[in-house]
């Protein structure tokens, strides 16, 4: 049953998503293509309310229960289409091909069943094995996420563990069925910096073992300095610029992931003013035609008053969504 | 000129079970500081370090069981009543989340103006409207948010109006717990230059709380760095991150998110620690130190004139 498909590749193509707003539906992802390959970790990185977790859930066909209208485009593993899958197979994909490690460790656990019933019954749902071996198999999942006493915990309940001891039993049910694709969205975001750094070498440890491909959802460029191969900047919906990391943080193209790494506040300088970015992200329906970061950008023209294509600026693999990249 | 002082504070929390008597836990153990107006103080730790704690002991929110908090030379410790009310007017609160800081069904007008009418009770509407609109606009809002409610806000506005809420009763010290930590890079970026523009023109002090140690450098003067309720290194911020003495510093600097893909280290850490293991004789982060020595579970731990408290205190290269 785990041959149907070819899993090599997992490609999001000319996704549209569209989520209610007062009563109307309103375009808020447009137009997204990614591409997510084996063994390589894609960062998906921007602000809130850019669209980021709205499309790395639509890989998963989350947020349809949440009202998320599915507008244009397709999710398509190995060249099928995950929105042609009946339930049965979308049940086997989920977490059996494409497994999800959200941000929240506090809630993503069931507080009334103990750690080991909950990693056992990722393992029985998807792998045809009996009590005894899925038992076994938790507790050497636990071992490799770093927890010591792997039988021990089995027995406990997830209210007396850390954020971070959670975040690890999130991660060994995400691996759980070894997918081949993990989509991780904010996975450290609620940790203390102490345990984030422990989880994302444990995280990059376990994707380059099992060469899984990865999508990364976040908004902090520490992280994907940390973790990411490939880098997909979005604003207000849109992908604005992609690129290898390498080329992220040395030459950014687009005016809008430039200001954004700008801004961080770095170690060992004490500015008196940190660079902002004026005026705020436009709201879902307030994109206007053109170039929807212009009214931002020190770089408008006339010119970003109609559409941009997102390869306006190329160069090899590196596409900005700005007619000015050359000037950056 | 000191504005804040803080004379070994120590609070002990008891968690009673449902069957059997909790263990104390000493939340915040002999801290002590000055902080002179115009300055940043910054308190940084992990969750669990007592931080927090220790902000609600300066602001008198809790009572500490032992030493003492003066505000401008006055002990507010054992003030009662009026005349704690009249004292708190000087040192005011800032929260880390701007969503749930704010009362979702007061406007932000009357939000705002809540501190005026129990400290400036004599002004009337006009007067306060006033005031409130004044202040809004220092914080980079305009008036007209004034008869809207907190869910039209963004989370950077929020925090806006959380800092406005704060400083309409004009006081000398800021308490500023995690408050730019919900918020993203952008607007945090436009928060922390409000808050050094705000300092700039009125002269605040800040006690500023914070895990992010970047953020810590751009805006602290000095610094304290707590461990399960014991400050186990002090000094200027500079000083602290650029030379840093005590070990759990040095992990905490560590544990910082590198600013590029090249400073990848392949080698780091994974095994995971228990946030929680603290030693509860000699020094309490022998346990998770890797310097530590047979002498560390005996001597009683506290802070040297170095600034730090630790036997085996890390050599500079320098």
């Amino acid at each position: 049953m785990s041959h149907t498909f070819s899993h090599e590749s997992l490609e999001i193509s000319h996704l549209s998503l569209a989520v209610p707003i007062g009563g109307q539906y309103v375009e808020a992802v447009s137009d997204v293509s990614l591409l997510l390959n084996a063994g390589r970790v894609m960062g998906l990185v921007g602000e809130s309310g850019c669209g980021k977790s709205l499309t790395a859930q639509a890989l998963l066909r989350l947020g349809e229960h949440q009202g998320v209208k599915h507008c244009a485009g397709d999710v398509l593993l190995g060249g099928k289409s995950i929105f042609a899958m009946s339930e049965s197979q979308l049940r086997h994909f989920r977490g059996g091909q494409v497994a999800m490690i959200f941000q929240e460790p506090m809630t993503a656990l069931n507080p009334v069943f103990t750690v080991g019933a909950q990693i056992t019954e990722v393992i029985r749902l998807h792998l045809d094995v009996n009590k005894q071996t899925a038992k076994k198999r938790a507790i050497a999942l636990l071992h490799d996420v770093g927890m010591a006493e792997a039988s021990v915990l089995m027995g406990q309940y997830p209210d007396a563990l850390s954020g971070g001891m959670r975040q690890r039993i999130l991660i060994a049910m995400a691996m759980a069925t070894n997918p081949r694709f993990i989509v991780a969205d904010e996975p450290t975001t609620a940790l203390d910096v102490s345990v984030q750094k422990r989880i994302i070498a444990l995280l990059r440890r376990l994707q380059q073992q099992h060469q899984q491909g990865m999508l990364l959802v976040t908004h902090d460029f520490g992280l994907v300095a940390e973790m990411c191969d490939d880098v997909a900047v979005m604003y207000a919906g849109q992908i604005v610029e992609r690129a290898t990391v390498h080329e992220i943080f040395n030459h950014a193209r687009h005016p809008y992931t430039r200001a954004l790494m700008d801004c961080r506040p770095e170690i060992g300088v004490r500015g008196d003013m940190l660079p902002v970015i004026a005026g705020q992200v436009p709201a879902p329906g307030q994109y206007g035609a053109g170039c929807r970061f212009a009214k931002r950008c020190a770089f408008a023209d006339d010119q970003c008053a109609s559409p941009i294509a997102e390869n306006a600026w190329h160069d090899g693999t590196h596409h900005a969504r700005c007619v000015h990249g050359d000037q950056q | 000129m000191t504005v804040l002082e803080a004379r070994s504070l120590s609070k002990t929390f008891t968690r009673d079970g449902l069957w059997r008597k909790g263990q104390a836990k000493r939340a915040v153990n002999g801290v002590s500081f000055t902080l002179a107006k115009g300055k940043t103080l910054a308190v940084v730790g992990e969750s669990g370090s007592g931080k927090s704690t220790l902000a609600r002991l300066l602001m008198r929110l809790l009572v500490a069981d032992e030493g003492d908090v003066l505000l401008h030379g006055e002990s507010i410790t054992s003030l009662r009543g009026a005349a704690l009310r009249r004292k708190r007017r000087h040192i005011q609160m800032v929260f880390q989340d701007p969503f749930a800081s704010l009362n979702p069904r007061m406007t932000i007008g009357n939000t705002v103006a809540e501190g005026l009418r129990v400290h400036q009770a004599q002004l009337n509407r006009a007067q306060r409207n006033e005031k409130v609109a004044e202040v809004l606009q220092q914080c980079g809002m305009d008036a007209d948010a004034m008869p809207r409610y907190p869910h039209q806000f963004s989370g950077g506005q929020r925090q806006r109006i959380g800092i406005a809420r704060a400083l309409v009763v004009q006081p000398d010290v800021l308490v500023l717990d995690e408050p730019v930590s919900a918020l993203d890079v952008s607007v945090q970026a436009q928060i922390l230059n409000l808050l050094r523009q705000l300092q700039q023109d009125h002269g605040l002090a800040y006690v500023f709380i914070s895990h992010d140690l970047s953020v810590v450098r751009h805006i602290a003067d000095d610094m304290l760095v707590m461990f399960a309720g014991h400050v186990l290194e002090t000094g200027s911020a500079k000083n602290v991150l650029l030379n840093p003495k005590h070990p759990y510093t040095t992990a905490l600097l560590d544990a910082m998110p590198i600013a590029h893909p090249s400073l990848r280290d392949n080698s780091a850490d994974e095994i995971a620690v228990d946030p929680e293991q603290t030693a509860d004789h000699g020094c309490p982060f022998r346990l998770r130190c890797d310097t530590a020595e047979g002498d560390c579970a005996h001597a009683d731990m506290h802070l040297n004139n170095a600034g730090h408290a630790c036997l085996h205190p890390i050599v500079s290269p320098l």
